[in-house]
């Protein structure tokens, strides 16, 4: 089985987040990089358990400039067999997804799968864009796959529940919690992802559609004030005049 | 991971008493590349996902438990990463080694179980064992499948190794040792397939052992209750009549002293890496209360008395740090240097510990001192909740006790640093005689008035002035030695002074190196806080050199040449004391922003 997963880096979750003057882009002075964990933990574990058990190869592709390479060999270290990188500074979904589609649609993968999301800016859409581009079935939230032949069998998230669809490949899925469990590179893959191939290939022509315009943070969250168990008129008069909950 | 770039003019062994070093000679922890920050990260999923979340049921001695966290290790690759590949390790360098091993720290007494195993219980296999031995023992070490402990000290024989008690006699048809005798404070006891014993052959041959768990004869003590590394076991082993095969004797016999002394080199060049990544976590947790916790309405750390601590953990372990990985690259390049003239991997690397023996066991002082100082002070920021088990550092204080003990004490690895070095000296591997001789000459003469230029050019001088200083007292000390004036192995408070100013001068330099090299790179914070810290640990050493150095000489030099000898001292500890106090501000500033140990 012939696999891509699409990797995608994101800000460590422990980032102080702001934005530049006029709100326009992240301030990324300081910032420090991982893989987007949706990417990470889910969607190139399971690719890889999937190689593991029945054969074929798993490569990764990032759409991004040159320092995405150390979120690349991260990816090598974990197991995947060769990366790609689309030499670009990156874009809407729909650039991203165009590019990744012009790569892979020469390269007849069984399977093709995106997190369900970036830990960023959390757009959700490449999965399904890139699907529509390669003219191939999407399947989003997958919580569970597995694979008999040419068919699989997977569970999506819905809301307050899971459904089960079988699809046969090729095919397109954003990997969801659950699919697989994280994996820590050990000391061999980080050595031998130096020595993996990392393929760089020229971004396609492209006119965004998409373009941000602006940033925000969400209003600072004001202190907790504590009061005592036995002043219960304390807490009611707080939360009618102050919090405005009652 | 070796590049094979070799160094010609590397230090040797104890020569930075002698001979400047420059920046771009050492490796600073800001140089470590993307391969070593992948593997870096991969420690700490390790320490924080694996370990720490168990640490309560490791301290009850969980059945099983020790040896299924080792061999996730394994899993990883990290019991073998400064082993050959032959064997399945992964023959990675020294300073990744060190990183490994530092990353590890805060992993609290579980480090014992892993250090015990991965160092002086794995490498008198490496450094000593015969190729049958190895090829038998090491893939099993390195898979996690088996565990290891070495045995060495007894309950009269501690700091006194080799003065063991237990017994190696040949059997009447010569095909096996019979062991008596019984070791104390055996880390890893409780689980290890493999101990390394060392006995006496007829009674006064030191030789090591490979001796395998099951053996008849071969039992263990109750776990031992110990005041700190409670997730460690640590129990006696008692030999009576084990039947262990001649196949088993570890290297010659009679050369056990070899194994047991060069096996600490090393063990204590990774105490100190441990050290200080544990200390570092303390100090993180220290910070984090600081901030957290509010008197007289505002976060304690904003008061100047905490500040204090807070920059002064940050400034210790900068210093040991700074030293730690100088040294490393040192142990890295005389690995590279023997490799190249045809030395085998395990050859190499004894050469290169045993090359920097003086600086291990000086690290050895500085990692463990450094830790139990950052323990102290984390429970005393975290006032009566750090008293309570509820939180970290109650435990922390307890487990970084034992670091000055075991390993050699600090006591015995003060004595040792100067008597390897004066050691070298006789050898004539080392000319501190002409050094010597050179300052005794330049104490007759004017000092010089010129005004320093350049940047850290008073920093520079003061080390400069710090090694004149110890080659004044060592010298002086040797000289009277040799006019039978003195007999040193009765002056053990003079080498414990002599000692300390070795290691102050190894922390000021390796500090004032790095922090050279950190202005030309592009850092994390400004410049002015690597400034700070390496201007106020200069001041701090310089008021330690003028006291240790005071301190020796009054013991036993007098009259005259005493008022030329604390003229010297005067001379030799000159450097400009720095405002402390804005400097530590702005270094604890700096942390407290962080909320972390942040350098």
């Amino acid at each position: 089985m012939k696999i891509l997963v699409c990797v995608s880096k994101a800000p460590d979750t422990t980032t102080k987040i702001a934005f530049n003057a006029d709100g326009t882009a992240l301030n990324k002075d300081g910032v420090q990089y991982i893989m987007n964990p949706y990417d990470e933990w889910y969607a190139l574990v399971r690719a890889l358990e999937l190689k593991e058990a029945a054969g074929g190869s798993v490569t990764i592709i990032n759409v991004g400039p040159k320092e995405n390479d150390t979120v690349i060999r991260k990816g090598l270290a974990i197991g995947a067999d060769n990366a790609v990188r689309i030499n670009s500074n990156g874009g809407s979904a729909m650039y991203i997804a165009k590019q990744i589609a012009e790569y892979a649609k020469g390269e007849s993968f069984d399977v093709v799968i995106t997190g369900k999301e970036t830990i960023d800016e959390n757009r959700s859409e490449v999965g399904a864009m890139l699907a529509e581009f390669l003219d191939m079935p999407f399947i989003s939230y997958a919580s569970k796959m597995d694979v008999a032949g040419n068919t699989a069998t997977i569970d999506r998230d819905i809301e307050g529940g899971t459904e089960t669809v079988e699809v046969d490949t090729p095919f397109v899925l954003s990997a969801a919690k659950g699919l697989a469990e994280q994996r820590i590179p050990n000391m061999r893959g980080i050595m031998m992802a130096k020595r993996k191939p990392l393929n760089v290939v020229e971004a396609v022509a492209f006119d965004d559609l998409v373009v941000p315009v602006h940033y925000e943070l969400p209003p600072a969250k004001s202190a907790v004030k504590l009061v005592d168990p036995e002043n219960m008129d304390e807490l009611v008069r707080l939360l009618h005049e102050e919090a405005k909950a009652l | 991971m070796q590049d094979t770039l070799v160094k010609s003019d590397v230090l040797k062994g104890g020569e930075y008493l002698i001979k400047p070093s420059k920046p771009e000679d050492t490796f600073i922890p800001e140089q470590i590349n993307e391969e070593q920050q992948m593997i870096k990260e991969t420690v700490k999923d390790y320490v924080y996902n694996e370990i720490v979340p168990k640490v309560l049921r490791l301290e009850k001695q969980e059945e099983g438990l020790s040896v299924e966290l080792l061999r996730k290790g394994a899993d990883l690759g990290l019991l073998g990463s400064h082993m050959p590949e032959i064997y399945g390790g992964m023959e990675m360098d020294t300073n990744t080694n060190t990183l490994i091993c530092e990353t590890l720290g805060p992993a609290g007494g579980f480090t014992v179980s892993f250090a015990a195993h991965t160092g002086i219980g794995m490498l008198p296999i490496l450094y000593f064992g015969s190729e049958d031995q190895k090829a038998k023992y090491l893939p099993g070490l390195i898979s996690g499948e088996l565990q290891a402990s070495y045995c060495l000290t007894e309950p009269s024989s501690g700091s006194d190794a080799l003065a063991a008690k237990t017994r190696a006699d040949l059997s009447e048809d010569g095909t096996h040792y019979i062991l008596n005798g019984q070791k104390m404070w055996i880390s890893n006891a409780g689980f290890a397939d493999i101990f390394i014993v060392f006995a006496q052959v007829d009674g006064d041959k030191f030789t090591g052992f490979i001796v395998e768990k099951g053996l008849d004869g071969l039992t263990l003590g109750a776990e031992e209750l110990k005041l700190g590394i409670k997730s460690s076991s640590t129990r006696q082993v008692f030999l009576e009549n084990v039947k262990v095969p001649k196949e088993n004797v570890l290297g010659e016999i009679g050369k056990g002293h070899l194994i047991a002394f060069n096996v600490l080199n090393i063990g204590r060049f990774k105490l100190c890496a441990l050290s200080l990544g544990g200390a570092k976590a303390s100090a993180t947790t220290g910070i984090q209360y600081a901030n957290e916790r509010k008197q007289f309405k505002q976060p304690i750390a904003n008061f100047g008395a905490i500040k204090y601590k807070i920059a002064q953990q940050a400034i210790r372990l900068f210093a040991s740090e700074s030293a730690l990985y100088r040294v490393s690259n040192l142990i890295q390049e005389k690995n590279k240097e023997e490799m190249a003239k045809g030395a085998s991997f395990a050859e190499a690397k004894l050469i290169a510990a045993e090359e920097y023996a003086i600086e291990c066991a000086l690290l050895k002082i500085s990692g463990s001192e450094a830790l139990d100082y950052v323990v102290d002070e984390t429970l005393q920021i975290h006032g009566g909740m750090g008293y309570s088990e509820e939180g970290t550092a109650a435990r922390a204080y307890r487990d970084s006790r034992i670091n000055r003990i075991y390993e050699g004490t600090n006591e015995i690895n003060r004595l040792l640093s100067v008597n390897m070095l004066l050691k070298k000296a006789m050898k004539g591997q080392l000319d501190i005689v002409g050094p010597a001789w050179a300052v005794q000459k330049e104490l007759s003469s004017m000092p010089s008035f010129d005004k320093l230029e350049g940047a850290y050019a008073e920093e520079t001088k003061a080390v400069e002035d710090f090694k004149k200083l110890i080659l004044m007292v060592a010298g002086g000390a040797a000289k009277m030695q040799m006019d039978g004036k003195l007999d040193l192995r009765d002056e053990q408070e003079i080498i414990m002074n002599v000692s300390d100013m070795l290691l102050d001068l190894l922390e000021a330099e390796s500090t004032l190196l790095r922090v050279q090299r950190l202005a030309e790179m592009d850092t994390k914070f400004d410049q002015d806080v690597y400034d700070a810290i390496l201007k106020t640990f200069i001041t701090d050493v310089t008021a330690k050199m003028n006291k240790n150095a005071t301190d020796a000489l009054v013991s036993f030099v007098e009259g005259d040449l005493l008022r030329t000898f604390l003229m010297g001292v005067k001379r030799f500890t000159k450097y400009t004391p720095t405002n402390v106090k804005a400097a530590r501000r702005k270094i604890a500033n700096t942390m407290i922003e962080a909320n972390e140990y942040c350098f």
